[in-house]
């Protein structure tokens, strides 16, 4: 046998697979890199207090996002809203009150199915069923209720996994003093799990900002500035939409990069959160 | 009292049964729109026709054409691409950052790829069209760089962190046992990361490979701005339609009638490829679960 050769090509082999590791993490730090050095660089420019304070102005020939920014705001607050309750009563099912097996797979699985549809399924049937056959027009409203199916298995997954790490001595303990099981449910098992709820919320927040294949035909594009009940009930863009009408019908680039950094600026925001949520509450636990 | 204590139980119990089963309502609420409203335009156009129809003129006046032969390609190549490039750079960058990475290093190289995670598609697709295309036109010399092989590059940065995300779980729930004992063997920690490691997780990075399969075929805001949106059959360098935006870029302006339908019949199409995706995705998870 030939021992030289044998170790020199363990050499190869080991300097070869360090080489490709260091290069695909070079290659993600860049593009991440990339992303918040490039976008604010063409953005930033272009921003402006009215820019971010106005609307769109034909005559004037100005453009503003103010009713971007409001449409998306009311959109995120309709949908979790809706989603919440839903979603955490879900999770609360699944795992303090379920007791046929069939039943919980049956739901986790199309749970499951939920979060691997692609958004412009949500966009199409949310555009025949709310907007054509419930008759609500494209509205905020239709937008936010095809958002509330596809945020649905976010909250139900993050609510059910903080439900889970709740101590089963904490329920004991509750009917130990005679609650009912509504009770313990309320005082005892909801309250130990709100750092699963809200890291819910900030995740389905960034999905929702950043959707706009399911909003472009359910929410629609218009830029008008509403009040809340008003918006909801008309066409609006939200900040994704807009973006993706101003670069690709449009040909206004230099809007879609401020937007684009409006929208970068916020992505790192909910990330931070999340993660200043997940490391206070651990924390917090481990007192 | 105690009877009153009891309604009132049951009646939540109830209400809470009825929150659970809305998910289940919603996958039946989908999957019957779409069969019921995608069934007609496939019935009409002929199953066979409609799947390996190679011309799409839906909206040609006096003899329109319904073949959907060369979205499906562009889906399948598209992905398949996406994958191949996508697939190497999320699991090499997976075993660094599960294996070799300092704690803070890692910590650094996580969020980096959260924020790629939480990146708006609708960005991918703005720089894919202002810094992608362009190269690609001036590296190849071709009159449009929107084509297939940009769709390609944007889609395989776009599943990097779901690749990254399932693939490093797994790696991170290998245990150490294992990597000790090939270790007190004599080799080195890269071969017992590659050899050992990877082996034991391999049903988590499959599905880890499988969710990027998913997330790729079912984008469509970021494929639309950079793959030029003709329906031919795909080529490198030709513009080309996806599955997903076939329906998306015909949905705004098709009225009544067997265009629409057609739409649908599309969007039929790409939910069993979601659904044959998901099913799959769902042993590999179960596996990597049983595993470790």
């Amino acid at each position: 046998m030939n021992g030289e050769k044998f170790l020199s090509q363990r050499y190869i082999y080991n300097k070869t697979m360090k080489f490709l590791m260091g290069l695909s993490t070079a290659v993600i730090s860049a593009l991440a890199l990339l992303f918040i050095i490039y976008i604010p660089m063409k953005g930033i420019p272009f921003i402006s207090w009215e820019f971010l304070s106005t609307k769109p102005s034909f005559l004037n020939g100005t453009i503003g996002i103010l009713p971007d920014i409001m449409n998306t705001l009311y959109i995120i607050a309709a949908t979790l809203a809706i989603v919440l309750p839903i979603g955490v009563g879900a999770a609360v099912y699944l795992t303090e009150y379920a007791s046929n097996k069939k039943l919980v797979a049956i739901i986790e699985y199309t749970s499951e199915a939920l979060s691997g549809i692609p958004s412009i399924i949500y966009g199409l049937v949310g555009m025949v069923f709310f907007c054509e056959f419930m008759k609500l027009k494209t509205s905020l409203l239709s937008g936010s209720l095809t958002l509330v199916i596809m945020n649905l298995p976010t909250i139900m997954r993050t609510a059910q996994e903080s439900l889970k790490t709740v101590p089963q001595s904490y329920r004991e303990g509750a009917f130990g003093l005679g609650a009912g099981k509504w009770r313990v449910i309320r005082t005892v098992v909801l309250p130990s799990c709100i750092d699963g709820i809200i890291t819910g919320c900030i995740l389905s927040v960034g999905r929702i900002m950043g959707e706009t294949a399911a909003l472009l035909y359910t929410a629609g594009f218009a830029h008008e500035l509403n009040g809340f009940l008003d918006g909801m009930l008309s066409s609006g863009a939200t900040l994704t939409v807009s973006l993706y009408v101003y670069a690709k019908d449009n040909g206004e680039f230099e809007v879609a990069f401020a937007i684009a950094t409006i929208l970068m600026a916020l992505t790192v925001l909910i990330n931070l959160s999340a993660s200043a949520v997940e490391s206070f509450y651990k924390k917090r636990r481990n007192l | 009292m105690k009877q009153k204590q009891n309604f009132l139980e049951n009646a939540i119990h109830i209400m809470f049964l009825m929150m659970g089963l809305v998910t289940v309502g919603f996958v039946l609420l989908i999957t019957v729109y779409l069969i019921i409203s995608g069934i007609p335009a496939i019935s009409k156009i002929g199953f066979f026709e409609f799947i390996f129809g190679k011309t799409w003129s839906s909206t040609h006046a006096t003899d329109p054409q319904f073949g959907i032969l060369a979205f499906i390609l562009t889906s399948i190549y598209g992905t398949a691409g996406a994958v191949v490039i996508g697939v190497p750079i999320g699991f090499f960058a997976s075993v660094y950052i599960s294996k070799i990475a300092s704690l803070r290093k890692k910590n650094l190289i996580t969020s980096a790829v959260s924020l790629l995670a939480g990146i708006p598609s609708v960005i991918y697709g703005l720089v894919g069209m202002l810094v992608l295309v362009p190269a690609i036109k001036n590296t190849f010399d071709i009159p449009d760089g929107s084509g297939l092989l940009s769709a390609i590059i944007v889609l395989s940065v776009m599943i990097l962190p779901s690749i990254i995300k399932v693939s490093v779980t797994a790696l991170d729930a290998v245990p150490s046992e294992y990597e000790d004992g090939s270790l007190a063997l004599g080799a080195t920690p890269i071969e017992t990361y590659f050899r050992v490691s990877c082996p034991a997780a391999r049903s988590g990075i499959a599905a880890s490979v499988v969710l990027g399969v998913g997330r790729a075929i079912g984008e469509a805001t970021a494929v639309v701005m950079v793959s030029g949106n003709s329906p031919n059959m795909p080529a490198l360098f030709q513009s080309v339609r996806f599955l997903t935006t076939a329906v998306s870029s015909e949905m705004s302006y098709a009225g009544e009638g067997l265009q629409r339908q057609a739409l649908f019949s599309i969007a039929l199409v790409l939910f069993l490829f979601i659904m044959l995706i998901n099913a799959l995705l769902n042993f590999f998870m179960k596996k990597s679960k049983e595993e470790s």
